[in-house]
């Protein structure tokens, strides 16, 4: 069965991409999407599996996974890493997410990518990054999880780049892959460590090797560092790059020049969840080296804070999203850091949901209002797509996490988001005030963008199109790039029922994931350990402290939605001009948050231009003019001096210099054949 | 007397049979030079099959040289002895694979000489494949050597505008550093009495000697390789070479101060090997680094990939003087894979220099517009060339890398770097070539690849995916002999100190 989960998606990228001009493109779209439907539907049967009989899944013995080996790999050496698809509790859950908002998000681009030349190709794109991440999901040793890891880079740079005419899509194309790679050199170090200190790479001969090594010191560069410690921060450099953590993170907001269900899949639901994923799996070496963990929750909670400030000021209704995601993503760090591996789980089993929704929703605005992105020139739009907009509103109650304080009962975001920020809390200390603060301030900023959006996007009155900001989309779709601008709210109209049912389906999983799954996710210590059966690490007196928080932690989260949505509504609905009076009378934090802090001017004065810098420079300063023409020719210039007299050299005939090095070569074998005879 | 016995020989010397075959083809009228072609071609490919069942008949269990071949010749001390073992005999396979696919490649873009440039390279798939199979130091010099000439002549004759600079350029570097190993293998004589490379793979020289002969060989085999600051030749010789003699230069030539490094450096003079390895690690990490930096403002796209191909050169002389079996493991990996993926980038290069006759990449963009097939194969070399895993780019980068970092974690640190430049300036090369909107007037009636071009690269498509997911034949064929050389080095230096400590 988990061939196929993993195998259908892989066959139906082939049958699209190499033969999508032969069976046509709407043989295509129906043979990935059916494909994925299918591997999705056994995805759930799986998962189901471990939900309700989580021993039986597993076999007789505790946290002994299924492995299914599919080809041998690499030999050697110490090497062995074969191709194995793995299977336990933590699998089965991204298996469901993976294929579950993978197959929406192909039957949402039937509709979404319904008059671009290029639709078999954009579906075999989905289908291989789907194969990529059920890979990387399934892996049973680091290596084959870097081969998903890459694969999954691979699609999204392709993805990203789709509509390849556009030099902003190519730029952000590349900008996605290299930034990833700067991950991933931590991430490559990571496992060649790994392996030199536990002296395996597959998964459970390293984590069995964990405990006798907690403590040894590795010499890694110069100097004596505590091994596990090492091995797991450069490890989590590579969860930074693809998760776009704090100072990886500038590759996600360009990343949404791709098309939006390209958003919705890899860059909110899937992909960039890797990263906790990969901490997750590894939770038994990462719990053996504290400070790695502390750098996690630090980071975490970084982003989440540092990505809302930026999410306020956006106004591109797919930045907004992206920046929410980055925040979100951080989220679930703090929550590993806090060594609540599950809370991060559940809030990436979540945010799947509703995050796909709000990008598919958003998808459904753009596709409405003609591919225009900016919030500025929407509102009012309510009225013209009302099941748009209740999908909508449905994702920003999840995300903002509404729910009543103390009783089980709210949306998908109340119960996940809120337990790390009780998580946080229960960490205690300055990094736990630290963590808890950072999230519920990033929470009332969520909130308030959220709001923002919505407010700008579906209240008030339609606004008309600014001369300034032109939709993004426009270059690619010749065929809506006549239509007049000012009209497009009064040709907007809702979008076809093959991109509203992934919608409904999703909004289905935000509204009641939370509710039904908290318990095997962030429930009781023995729930949750019975339920992950030791594919992750449940830690009692972590689960333990976290239940035990003070009722106003609990209920913080939800005063900060509500301060967050109070703002948004006094700001947006009431008084109008004020957001603009704000940004005029600190204009200094406005254009701070507006680009984003400076990360990619800073990183273009720190790493691009003195790397083009160095590398002209070694090439026309070194290679060129001290090797070639000072020492080469140098040296040549004196040779030929010598023996311009004798042969013209520099009479430019070939057969000369052939001539010349003939007889040198056949002078030097005849003495070496020679004297080898002579004294032979 | 047995088939097998001689197969060696027949495979190393039908090209040139081929060769002496063609000087009785009239020249100078289309049907003798498309006879020539053909004869060349064929010829090539039947060596091609011998060296696939030669591969079928190996034993990779056997650490040893096989298919030997062992006479004397010159004395006791000169012999004619042939045998490949499992370093050897892939290159043998890889080079008999690649000459086929020049020839098709230059089947419309050689027009003049034709007969000429065909005789030249079945000469020189003789003398590359006798350099791989040779089992006396006198016969791999003469094939060492020997193999200049015929790349001298197809740079200097079907070469571009500034062929003779760079034809007497390429002479000039290769040469200044094989007169020192013929010094060296002289010196090897005196001390051992023998030049057979069996015998002389047994003999320990003393260490004070060994310093002098590794220095004298690293002279010739950096050249070649090339190692940077000795690469200065390589993108000269690659821009103004036709694109067969780039495919082989950049797929085998190089390849022969590698397997010079591990039969030779790290084999007969471990001691010497592990005394210079920091050097030779500084200079592989200058060549990944810098060269890929260099790379990244190129404007040719024939320089851009062959300053690649030096760092990619890199991480094959980091792993070969890593001296454990992953590293070395590594390094023949990468070779091999090297010689797929830089071969075939070569000749998609050559794709567009047949159409447009340029090769700046300001001159193109868009091409995926008109050349979707084209624009899928570039595709899968570039992400080849950056080593993503899947291809056989990552296998060998990835265990050159895991085996230097067991000895020396700097050195992997900054290998490492590699990862992220190769990225940058692949990537940058493909879009600035194959994506953007297609708007110059001269690309807009480009014709995407036709039948020959598809029957060339598809099968290089189809290992370099193939050796990514499966890379078992390469790795199993090479395992135990690499096993031995390994075990052998660690014998003759001793035991490293361990870089994991126990706890405090």
């Amino acid at each position: 069965m988990i061939q196929a989960i993993v195998f259908f998606p892989l066959i139906g990228a082939l049958i699209a991409g190499l033969l999508g001009r032969i069976i046509g493109h709407r043989t295509a779209e129906y043979v990935t999407t059916g494909l994925l439907i299918i591997a999705a539907a056994l995805s759930w049967v799986v998962f189901a599996g471990y939900w309700f009989a989580p021993e039986a899944a597993e076999g007789a013995g505790h946290a002994e996974a299924t492995k299914v080996l599919v080809l041998e790999w690499i030999h050697s050496g110490p090497l062995a890493l074969d191709w194995v698809l793995r299977v336990d509790t933590l699998t089965a859950v991204m298996l469901v997410v993976v294929t579950t908002v993978s197959s929406l998000v192909h039957v949402y681009s039937i509709g979404y990518m319904a008059d671009d030349p290029h639709r078999a190709r954009f579906f075999a794109y989905l289908s291989l990054f789907t194969f990529a991440m059920l890979m990387l999901v399934t892996a049973d040793n680091f290596l084959q999880m870097f081969f998903g890891w890459e694969g999954v880079g691979l699609a999204s740079y392709l993805l990203i780049g789709f509509w390849y005419t556009r030099p902003a899509a190519s730029a952000a194309a590349i900008k996605a892959f290299v930034v990833n790679r700067v991950g991933d050199f931590g991430f490559a170090l990571g496992i060649f460590a790994s392996l030199m200190i536990l002296g395996h790479l597959d998964f459970d001969g390293a984590f069995h090797a964990v405990p006798e090594h907690v403590g040894q010191t590795i010499r890694f560069l110069s100097w004596d560092l505590d091994a596990m410690t090492v091995a797991c921060l450069l490890l989590f450099m590579g969860a930074m790059g693809k998760s776009a953590q704090f100072l990886l993170h500038t590759w996600l907001p360009d990343a949404m020049e791709g098309p939006t269900p390209v958003s919705a899949l890899i860059h909110a639901a899937t992909m960039v969840t890797a990263g906790v994923f990969m901490v997750a799996r590894l939770s038994p070496m990462f719990e053996a080296a504290p400070f790695a963990m502390n750098v996690v929750f630090v980071v975490g909670a970084i982003t989440a804070f540092f990505a809302a400030t930026v999410g306020l000021v956006q106004n591109d209704i797919k930045r907004v999203i992206a920046y929410s995601t980055c925040s979100q993503l951080g989220y679930m760090f703090v929550a590993l850091g806090a060594g609540m591996f599950s809370a991060g789980i559940f809030h990436l089993f979540t945010h799947a949901f509703f995050k796909a929704l709000l990008f598919l929703g958003a998808g459904s605005v753009i596709h409405a209002m003609h591919h225009e992105q900016d919030m500025r020139n929407m509102g009012g739009l309510a009225k013209k797509i009302p099941r748009t907009y209740w999908m909508m509103l449905i994702g920003t109650l999840a995300l903002t996490g509404v729910g009543i304080p103390g009783l089980p009962i709210g949306f998908a975001g109340f119960f996940s988001k809120d337990a790390i920020i009780e998580t946080a809390y229960s960490v205690g200390g300055n990094l736990g005030t630290f963590g808890f603060w950072s999230l519920v301030i990033a929470a009332m900023f969520t909130s308030f963008y959220s709001w923002r959006l919505i407010h700008l996007t579906f209240h008030g009155d339609p606004r008309p199109a600014h001369a300034a900001a032109h939709g993004h989309d426009d270059h690619a779709h010749d065929d809506h790039g006549h239509e007049d601008h000012g009209s497009a709210y009064d040709n907007a109209h809702e979008s076809p029922n093959v991109m509203m049912v992934p919608l409904y389906v999703l909004a289905a999983g935000a509204v009641l994931a939370g509710f039904i799954w908290h318990d095997q996710f962030v429930g009781h210590a023995e729930h949750i350990a019975h339920f992950f059966a030791g594919s992750l690490v449940v830690t009692d007196s972590v689960v333990e402290a976290v239940h035990s928080v003070p009722f106003w932690v609990q209920s913080s989260a939800t005063i900060a939605m509500l301060i967050g949505f109070g703002a948004a509504w006094y700001m947006y609905m009431v008084d109008k001009a004020m957001p603009a009076r704000l940004a005029a009378t600190n204009p200094g934090l406005y254009k701070f948050l507006l680009n984003k802090w400076y990360f990619d001017e800073l990183y273009n004065f720190l790493f691009v231009r003195p790397a083009l810098y160095i590398g002209r420079a070694l090439w026309k300063g070194f290679d060129d003019w001290l090797v070639d023409q000072t020492i080469v020719e140098g040296l040549g210039h004196r040779v030929k001096d010598v023996t311009a007299r004798v042969v013209k050299l520099q009479s430019g005939y070939l057969y000369h210099y052939a001539f010349v090095m003939l007889i040198g070569v056949a002078l030097l074998l005849t003495w070496a054949i020679t004297m080898g005879g002579l004294l032979g | 007397m047995n088939f097998t016995d001689h197969l060696l020989t027949l495979i190393t010397f039908l090209p040139a049979v081929g060769a002496f075959l063609l000087l009785f083809v009239p020249g100078n009228d289309t049907a003798g030079q498309n006879l020539a072609r053909w004869i060349a071609l064929l010829t090539s490919i039947v060596t091609f099959a011998l060296s696939l069942w030669m591969w079928s008949q190996y034993d990779a269990s056997n650490p040893g040289f096989q298919f030997v071949e062992n006479y004397e010749w010159i004395g006791a001390s000169i012999g004619y002895r042939m045998g490949v073992d499992g370093v050897s005999i892939l290159f043998v396979v890889l080079t008999a694979l690649l000459i086929p696919a020049c020839l098709l490649s230059s089947w419309g873009s050689i027009t003049t000489r034709v007969r000429e440039y065909m005789i030249v390279f079945l000469i020189l798939e003789t003398l590359c494949i006798g350099v791989f199979s040779a089992l006396d130091l006198a016969m791999f010099y003469v094939f060492f050597e020997g193999s200049l000439i015929p790349m001298f002549l197809i740079i200097g004759i079907w070469g571009g505008k500034r062929r003779i600079q760079a034809a007497y350029k390429f002479f000039f570097y290769t040469f200044t550093g094989s007169v020192l190993m013929l010094l060296a293998i002289m010196a090897m004589y005196w001390q051992a009495g023998t030049l057979d490379i069996r015998k002389l793979l047994a003999f320990h020289f003393d260490p004070a000697t060994q310093t002098w002969l590794w220095l004298a060989f690293f002279a010739s085999f950096a050249v070649k390789m090339p190692m940077w600051p000795f690469h200065r030749w390589l993108p000269e010789a690659h821009v103004e070479a036709p694109t067969g003699g780039s495919v082989i230069l950049a797929a085998i030539l190089l390849k022969l101060g590698g397997y010079g490094f591990i039969r030779f450096s790290l084999a007969m003079f471990p001691d010497a090997s592990l005394q210079f390895a920091p050097f030779v690690f500084t200079l592989s990490i200058a060549a990944i680094i810098l060269t890929s930096l260099i790379a990244l403002v190129q404007t040719d796209i024939k320089k851009l990939i062959a300053y690649s191909s030096v760092a990619h050169m890199g991480f094959v002389t980091m792993g070969i003087f890593s001296g454990n079996v992953m590293g070395v493991h590594g390094a023949v990996f990468q070779m091999i894979s090297h010689g797929i993926v830089s071969g075939a980038l070569f000749l998609c290069v050559g794709v567009v220099y047949d159409r447009m006759h340029t090769r700046e990449i300001e001159a193109y963009g868009g091409l995926v517009e008109r050349m979707p097939r084209y624009a899928f194969a570039f595709m899968v070399f570039t992400m080849a060339n950056v080593g993503l895993p899947g291809t056989s780019g990552f296998i060998g980068e990835f265990l050159t890398m895991i085996g230097v970092f067991q000895v020396n974690t700097w050195v992997a640190f900054f290998a490492a770097f590699g990862v992220i430049l190769s990225a940058a300036y692949a990537l940058w090369l493909y879009r600035r070539v194959i994506f953007g909107a297609l708007t110059k007037e001269s690309l807009k009636g480009i014709l995407d690849l036709d039948a020959r071009e598809i029957t060339v690269l598809v099968p290089l498509i189809v290992l370099t995916i193939l050796f990514g997911f499966y890379p078992a034949p390469i790795l199993d064929a090479t395992a135990a002999s690499v096993n031995l050389i390994a075990e052998n080095f660690g014998k003759a230096i001793g035991a490293a100190a361990p870089l994991v400590a126990a706890a405090h």
